[in-house]
């Protein structure tokens, strides 16, 4: 009973992660069928930035956490312009190779400026312990993640549900072609929500730095969990991403504790049935 | 016989390096050896529009075979070459009839999780493939029986070369012909040759196949030559790379594949040994240059370079 | 029978229903034409014939036999073929690897690995035939990709005649074919085989009138009526919904 408790709330948690990180990447590569790999690469520079603010700077947690996701967000928006403009219009093999080369030059621009070595990010007092709710404990930490993830899809939902700007990245998604015709700006849209992700991965990355420690080398070595977010979920689809993070979150989770011997193989098996039964994703369009 | 020319001129380059660098020979033959498995990507994403991450699960799978066979049952090698052939193309078969029903991201996600897949069954037979240490104990009998493998590796580097050869000629032959015209086919438009009448689904597992038996050979040659078949075989930096290199040399048309990895290797290998991380950057640069600068690939430059001068005039 | 029996064909794409139980029959020797206003479905009949799309229900027919499960590839092999509407070429292959990749296929010889795919006598015979029937022979050896969009409308028409069809379905062959070259698509269906069942789908009524002895007319899906060219050019409904609006 504990177990399975405890594999529900460590799962939730890492869904939660999951799913701040990769829903961005969901929908930019929904909305301009882009492929990119790159993006992992936000979470592990929010994270860096927030260790290198607190440990080298002195800023407490919540401050430094707030300005390296500004930090994210300012500098996607050029790097969005610059270095994926150019490929949207290229076929998907481009699109592999040049996010795999920006990839790699933030792996060498953080282990340049940083090191290679772990990026810790000590937790404030008040995430740190672990909370009673009477039949158990939880770790804080954890009730932050999923109550932060609760907030984020929250966020989303409305954004997306309720705004003008939710109504136009919707008709973009949906119906690129058609939306452009109807003179929505698809490329400012693009830029809104490229720069939205980055900042959500830049969130997920900080606060699930427990579970997917930082390092330079994050960016890649996490990549294929985010795109097999993404690919499961569906692309594009934001109520995607979050069963398929929550899913793979807990399945995995769940294999950790029972099949520790067994790695990752979970996972992939997990993956490799959904997509071979469903190619376009949980919710994606065939 | 304009055909041959190419073929000339590799087998020039081949005897030169072979005398320029007499003490590089074991990193001459790892080139040579991912030149194979680099055609072997070409086969699928260059000619039949196949784009795959996986390479590694074929190239893993043949290095196992081949080096389980020399351990356990004959250490011959042109026998092992032919069963890691074997290997790969059966693994590329079966993972390819649910593989080759889908494409894009679906595709390139699902190729990456078969060879984690490997990698993760490899690690967890250690009984059978020694796990993270690695198989070791491979020593090969002399080829045909008579050329013994040395220490320096000259044995080896002439080996991997006339295997690379074979392979290259094969792969000429087969792109020219009736198959290969249809794989090209596939490329340019999988709904007009359905339209025509070819069972596209098949006619891609046949050539996943293929490229599957071209990988695995190239795995045998590596736990051939480096007497040890680790778990970086199965490595998502295996297939990534190979398709660096691929993109790097210009695809469909075999001899990119060959000088993407000749080049890509030798500036690895350089910067590498200066800083690890540098490498990255360079790499990187590389990588960005070749997508917005050179689409088609260093084979496409002088066509480039011809146009740009035209311009000019 | 023998040719083609459509029965009660329907197919609905989500809420639209573009396909109501149409009910068509073509038999060898046949010519006849298929006629609507756009976004009819006329299209999307033709992907239905040829397995491209599968229909919400209804039965089609080859000789009696039932076609409905054969893939797309089975039903070229037992004697069905398009052009499609919107070229689709191997675009960067040669005009004659384009002719070629079809005959290989007819003949069953695109399996083979060994002998180079420009040796095939036979192959190599009807690729020229062909190239000069479309008058397409100086081009022969030029990627797709450069010829002019009716000259690809050219290639598109050969490469389908390069299958050798019994069915021979040619959707809006002539659009897009500048007038210069457009008699060589009506020459080329007056050429075909007498025992060939021909449907053409066209706007260009002049093309309709000079190949067609029947001629259907396809209304938001299904069929409004069938005729010889006379009965229907005499057809107020028709003239109304459709030749009207094109003569204005
Ligand atoms: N894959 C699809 N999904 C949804 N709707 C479709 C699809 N394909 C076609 N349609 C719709 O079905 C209707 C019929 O299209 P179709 O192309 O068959 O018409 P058509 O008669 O060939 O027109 P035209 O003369 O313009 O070629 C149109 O309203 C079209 O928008
Ligand atoms: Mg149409």
């Amino acid at each position: 009973m504990n177990l399975i408790l405890s594999i529900i709330t460590d799962g939730v948690a890492f869904g939660m992660i999951l799913f701040m990180i990769s829903v961005g990447l969901s929908v930019t590569m929904g909305l301009m069928r882009v492929v990119n790999l790159a993006h992992g690469g936000f979470a592990m520079l929010g994270g860096a930035l927030t260790h290198w603010a607190m440990m080298q700077m002195g800023i407490p947690f919540l401050p430094s956490a707030v300005l390296a996701i500004l930090a994210v967000v300012v500098l996607s928006v050029p790097m969005e312009r610059v270095l994926y403009r150019p490929i949207y219009k290229m076929g998907e093999l481009p699109q592999v190779l040049a996010t795999i080369g920006i990839t790699f030059i933030m792996i060498a621009a953080i282990s340049f400026w940083l090191g290679a070595t772990l990026m810790p990010i000590p937790l404030p007092a008040v995430m740190q312990g672990s909370v009673d709710l009477g039949f158990r404990t939880l770790p804080t930490q954890r009730i932050y993640v999923v109550v932060v993830g609760l907030i984020v899809i929250g966020g989303l939902f409305f954004l997306t549900e309720r705004t003008r700007f939710g109504i136009r990245l919707r008709a973009a998604v949906d119906h690129p072609g058609t939306a452009s015709c109807l003179g929505i700006d698809t490329s400012r849209i693009f830029s809104l929500t490229f720069a939205l992700g980055a900042g959500l991965a830049a969130l997920g990355g900080i606060m699930g730095a427990e579970l997917l420690p930082i390092d330079a080398y994050y960016p890649l070595r996490y990549m294929v969990l985010f795109l097999t977010v993404v690919a499961v979920g569906g692309l594009g689809s934001i109520t995607g991403s979050f069963l398929a993070a929550m899913a793979l979150g807990i399945l995995d989770t769940a294999a950790r504790y029972q099949f520790p011997e067994f790695g990752t193989i979970f996972f992939y098996v997990a993956m490799i049935v959904i997509l071979g039964l469903r190619p376009q994703g949980l919710l994606g369009k065939a | 016989m304009k055909s041959l020319l190419p073929f000339a001129l590799m087998a020039l380059v081949a005897v030169v390096a072979f005398y320029a660098f007499p003490y590089n020979l074991a990193f001459l033959t790892r080139v040579v050896i991912t030149m194979i498995l680099v055609l072997s990507l070409d086969l699928l994403i260059g000619v039949t529009g196949i784009d795959t991450l996986g390479q590694a699960a074929l190239y893993g799978t043949g290095a196992y075979a081949a080096g389980l066979f020399a351990v356990h049952v004959w250490a011959d090698p042109v026998a092992g070459l032919l069963v890691g052939g074997l290997a790969g193309a059966v693994v590329a078969f079966v993972s390819g009839l649910l593989l080759m029903r889908t494409h894009g991201l679906t595709l390139l996600m699902l190729t990456i999780a078969v060879a984690e897949v490997f990698q993760e069954l490899a690690n967890k037979l250690d009984w059978l493939t020694g796990g993270a240490d690695g198989l070791g104990g491979i020593t090969m009998n002399p080829v045909f029986g008579t050329w013994q493998f040395d220490f320096i590796g000259q044995t080896g580097y002439i080996y991997a070369v006339c295997v690379l050869f074979i392979v290259t000629a094969i792969l000429k032959v087969v792109i020219g012909s009736p198959f290969g015209l249809s794989l090209r086919g596939i490329k340019d438009s999988p709904a007009r040759m359905r339209a025509i009448g070819t069972p596209v689904g098949r006619r891609r597992v046949a050539v996943y196949t293929l490229a599957g038996a071209v990988a695995g050979i190239a795995g045998a040659l590596a736990a051939q030559s480096t007497a040890l078949v680790s778990l970086s075989v199965y490595d998502f930096q295996v297939s990534a790379e190979a398709m660096i290199m691929l993109i790097l040399g210009g695809t469909g048309r075999l001899w990119g594949a060959l000088i993407g990895t000749a080049v890509f290797m030798a500036v690895h290998e350089v910067a590498a040994s200066v800083d690890p991380f540098n490498w990255l950057f360079i790499i990187g640069f590389l990588v960005l240059a070749v997508v917005y600068a050179v689409p088609r690939g260093l084979i496409g430059l002088p066509e480039e370079i011809r146009r740009m001068v035209g311009r000019l005039k | 029978m023998t040719g083609l029996e459509v029965i009660g064909l329907n197919k609905a794409f989500g809420g639209l229903t573009v396909a109501r139980d149409i009910n068509i029959t073509l038999a060898p020797g046949d010519r006849k034409a298929l006629i609507g206003p756009n976004g009819a479905g006329k299209s999307t009949f033709t992907n239905l014939i040829t397995g491209i799309l599968e229909p919400t229900s209804g039965e089609i027919r080859l000789d009696g036999r039932d076609i409905g499960k054969l893939s797309e590839a089975q039903r070229v092999k037992a004697g069905i073929a398009k052009t499609f509407q919107i070229t689709n070429l191997f675009k960067s292959l040669t005009v004659r690897d384009n002719l070629r990749l079809p005959l290989l296929e007819r003949r069953g010889l695109t399996g083979r690995l060994i002998r180079r795919s420009d040796r095939e006598g036979g192959v190599e015979d009807e690729v020229e035939s062909l190239l000069s029937q479309f008058r397409l022979s100086d081009m022969g050896d030029r990627p797709v990709e450069r010829l002019a969009y009716g000259q690809q409308r050219l290639v598109e028409m050969a490469m389908t005649l390069a299958l050798k069809p019994r069915i021979l379905i040619l959707d809006e062959p002539a659009a897009g074919v500048p007038s210069s070259e457009s008699p060589l698509i009506a020459e080329a269906i007056s050429g075909l085989p007498q025992d060939l069942a021909v449907l053409v789908i066209e706007h260009d009524m002049a093309l309709v009138f000079k190949v067609a002895r029947r001629i259907v007319v396809l209304v938001s899906g299904a069929i409004l009526t069938e005729g010889t060219p006379e009965e229907i050019a005499a057809d107020a409904r028709v003239r109304d919904l459709y030749l009207g609006a094109s003569h204005g």
